[in-house]
């Protein structure tokens, strides 16, 4: 079967993605250290040039024999992708500098690993799901223990990849019980031998089950998110900063787009699955981080709290749903760049410190940047009318409408516990005697980024609507 | 039929009793080396099956790089195989769990496969289009078209690996010599050879 043109031009950003990234890599090779800084822009400026091929101009339809699938929600959380990882590398700038690694392979993996994102939120065949998986999930690991002389770091990743290897095995048994039940891997095939009876199968039913399992790992949702507190803390700050989004999103995309595409059939069966997976993540997201005292580790509590809620869209399985995830998704993006790139400033005599307590007085000695500090947790508590409160309203209205009473009553109840451990941190800014204040933030990216997500999140606390019906747009991809 | 069934009995029974000898023998060179005797049988195996390809990719790949890696990790690691002793009967009882897991599991997965499920049927017609061509053409005419897609992600994944093994290894100390060629090939010849008059019965100083 030949690939015809229209292929070339449906994959043009993963293309010249991939493209640009090669070059870069030549170019960092043949100059060494020196190239770092331009390597880093540069990918920076491709990352977002490849955001806006997706768009300019639009096109959808599948791709290289239907193993790749354009349509306008992968679109969206393409774009979404690349915007996190586009941001996510000059952030980690002034870090890297200071522990002395920065060095120019690091942006040509991070652009490596979106590639691979791309790749798996384009899947529309289980070999396409798992390659972009992989090559994800190895740019990733490698990213972890970049600071390798750190042993945290190091241990971060080794952690990371062999529980990830786990997981791929999983994904890659459930995958091959679904070829052999279903006698195809093509997304379409799959689909269509459920309809044909095959649905029943106890085979299937299992391989459906591991599949999401893998899944569940890679999005870091209970009961796989062991690896979650400990990989975030020990990975370098801007690394977890960008496993926080990018992944997360991307991941995200790839569970909806499997769940709803060729498993639509066995809705009754996943969407069991999927509720007890996202109520258990945000009751553990809720409880485990009430003590934590280390900041990063309570973002990792964190992130497993808010994918619990956009699973909780995903369980409605109705196009609301759908929609109420990606709003979600763009809020979650913004709260959690501006929060990292709040923790990446948090410095005491020169010294990077990561606890909640060293954060105490901050309200006094540099009300800016609480003030931007206060406004992110606020929304991450979901506090009204802050944008991360209309998040989680559209995700509940959605289960409601689905009939999932339940888990969206216990969805309230954690965001109320959750709410605890974020209001702690604005009252160690504002009520607590600081010991000694932290050093005064310096300006450039990541002062920048934080005020401008401090923004975003009130512009679109204001006037959520644009941003909803984008998400609209977006969802109407799955339900054409 | 019966030439090759008697094969196939060889066959299986050395990879059976080298995959044994694997786990059970004393010195971990002896253990890598059986580990290719049981890929090899095991190629055999899938000769017998009419899989040709996979037979010669499991020798270039397995015996020609990965049991070599072994054995090169082995040597260089000095394991002491009374240490690693200790733990086996600690450590036996979940692993006869989980080997447990595993065998129910294939027997289950067996059960379901043979018990008049249509699936079998499914994959053959997914078969059909290649009849009766070899394998290794079959192959070739999909990979590059087809599966063009797959094939150049994969090397995508391939080089992330070989960036990551670089950057995560990989350290300039100072003060190592290196060899570098340009500078070797461009000296001149005066620098290379001097040219010394040997006087009879003297020798060189």
């Amino acid at each position: 079967m030949p690939i015809g043109l229209e292929s070339w031009t449906l994959a043009r950003p993963e293309i010249f993605l991939a493209a640009v990234t090669a070059l870069l890599l030549v170019y960092g090779v043949l100059r060494g250290e020196e190239s770092t800084r331009f390597v880093a822009a540069a990918t920076t400026v491709a990352l977002l040039v490849t955001a806006l091929l997706i768009f300019i101009p639009y096109r959808q339809g599948t791709a290289f024999a239907s193993l790749f699938v354009v349509d306008r929600l992968t679109g969206t959380m393409k774009a979404l992708t690349l915007v996190g990882a586009a941001i996510a590398i000059p952030m980690s700038q002034s870090y890297f500098e200071r522990v002395k690694v920065w060095r120019f392979e690091y942006p040509l993996l991070v652009a490596l690993s979106s590639l691979g994102m791309m790749l798996m939120i384009s899947a529309n065949d289980l070999m396409s799901l798992y390659v972009g998986l992989e090559l994800q999930s190895l740019a990733l690991y490698v990213i972890a223990a970049f600071q390798r002389d750190s042993v945290r770091s190091t241990e971060a990743g080794i952690k990371y990849f062999v529980l990830g290897s786990v997981a791929s095995g999983m994904l890659l048994f459930g995958a091959s019980l679904i070829y052999g039940f279903c006698g195809g891997t093509a997304f379409v095939q799959i689909s269509r031998a459920l309809l044909d009876g095959k649905a029943g199968e106890l085979g299937t039913v299992i391989g459906l089950v591991f599949v999401v399992a893998g899944l569940a790992f890679k999005i870091a949702a209970v009961p796989f998110h062991m690896w979650t507190p400990d990989v975030y803390e020990g990975a370098p700050t801007p690394v977890t900063a960008f496993f926080a989004i990018s992944p997360k999103i991307a991941a995200l995309s790839l569970t909806v787009s499997v769940l709803m595409g060729p498993f639509k059939p066995l809705f009754a069966e996943w969407q069991q699955i999927i509720i007890v997976v996202s109520v258990l993540s945000m009751a553990l997201g809720a409880f485990a981080a009430l003590r934590q005292p280390n900041i990063k580790r309570l973002m990792a509590y964190s992130s497993i709290s808010n994918v619990g809620y956009i699973l909780l869209g995903v369980a409605s399985g109705t196009e609301k749903g759908i929609q109420a995830m990606v709003f979600y998704l763009v809020i979650y993006t913004v709260m959690t760049l501006g929060t990292f790139a709040i923790i990446l400033l948090m410095k005491r005599r020169d010294v990077m410190v990561e606890n909640v307590s060293d954060l105490a007085g901050l309200g006094r000695t540099q009300p800016m940047m609480a003030f931007a500090m206060m406004i992110l947790m606020f929304s991450l508590a979901g506090i009204p009318p802050l944008a991360g409160f209309w998040a989680k309203l559209y995700i509940f209205m959605a289960a409601i409408e689905a009939q999932l009473f339940w888990p969206a009553v216990l969805g309230v109840l954690a965001s109320v516990v959750a709410s605890y451990y974020y209001l702690r941190i604005v009252r160690a800014m504002y009520f607590d005697e600081p010991a000694e204040g932290l050093d005064r933030m310096t300006f450039g990216v990541n002062r920048a980024v934080a005020i401008a997500a401090a923004l975003l999140v009130a512009v679109f606390s204001l006037a959520p609507q644009p941003l909803s019906l984008a998400a609209a747009a977006a969802a109407k991809g799955l339900f054409p | 039929m019966v030439l090759q069934a008697i094969a196939f009995y060889v066959f299986a029974f050395i990879t059976m009793a080298s995959g044994a000898m694997v786990v059970t023998s004393r010195n971990p060179i002896y253990s890598v080396l059986f580990l290719i005797l049981a890929f090899f049988n095991a190629a055999a195996l899938f000769l017998l099956l009419g899989a040709e390809f996979i037979a010669m990719i499991l020798v270039i790949v397995y015996v020609g790089a990965v049991a070599v890696l072994f054995l090169f990790v082995v040597m260089m690691l000095d394991i002491k195989i009374t240490a690693l002793r200790e733990g086996f009967l600690k450590y036996f009882p979940i692993g006869a769990l989980i080997g447990a897991a595993l065998l129910a599991e294939i027997l289950f997965a067996l059960g379901v496969f043979g018990s008049g499920s249509t699936t079998i049927t499914a994959l053959d017609r997914a078969g059909a289009r290649v009849g009766t061509m070899e394998n290794t053409r079959a192959i070739g005419q999909v990979l590059y078209t087809q599966y063009f897609y797959l094939f150049q992600a994969a090397g995508a994944v391939l080089l992330v690996a070989m960036i990551g093994a670089i950057v995560l290894t990989l350290r300039r100390r100072p003060g190592v010599r290196r060899q570098r060629i340009g500078e070797q090939l461009f000296r001149p010849k005066d620098q290379t050879i001097t040219v010394v008059k040997v006087p009879t019965r003297g020798g060189v100083s």
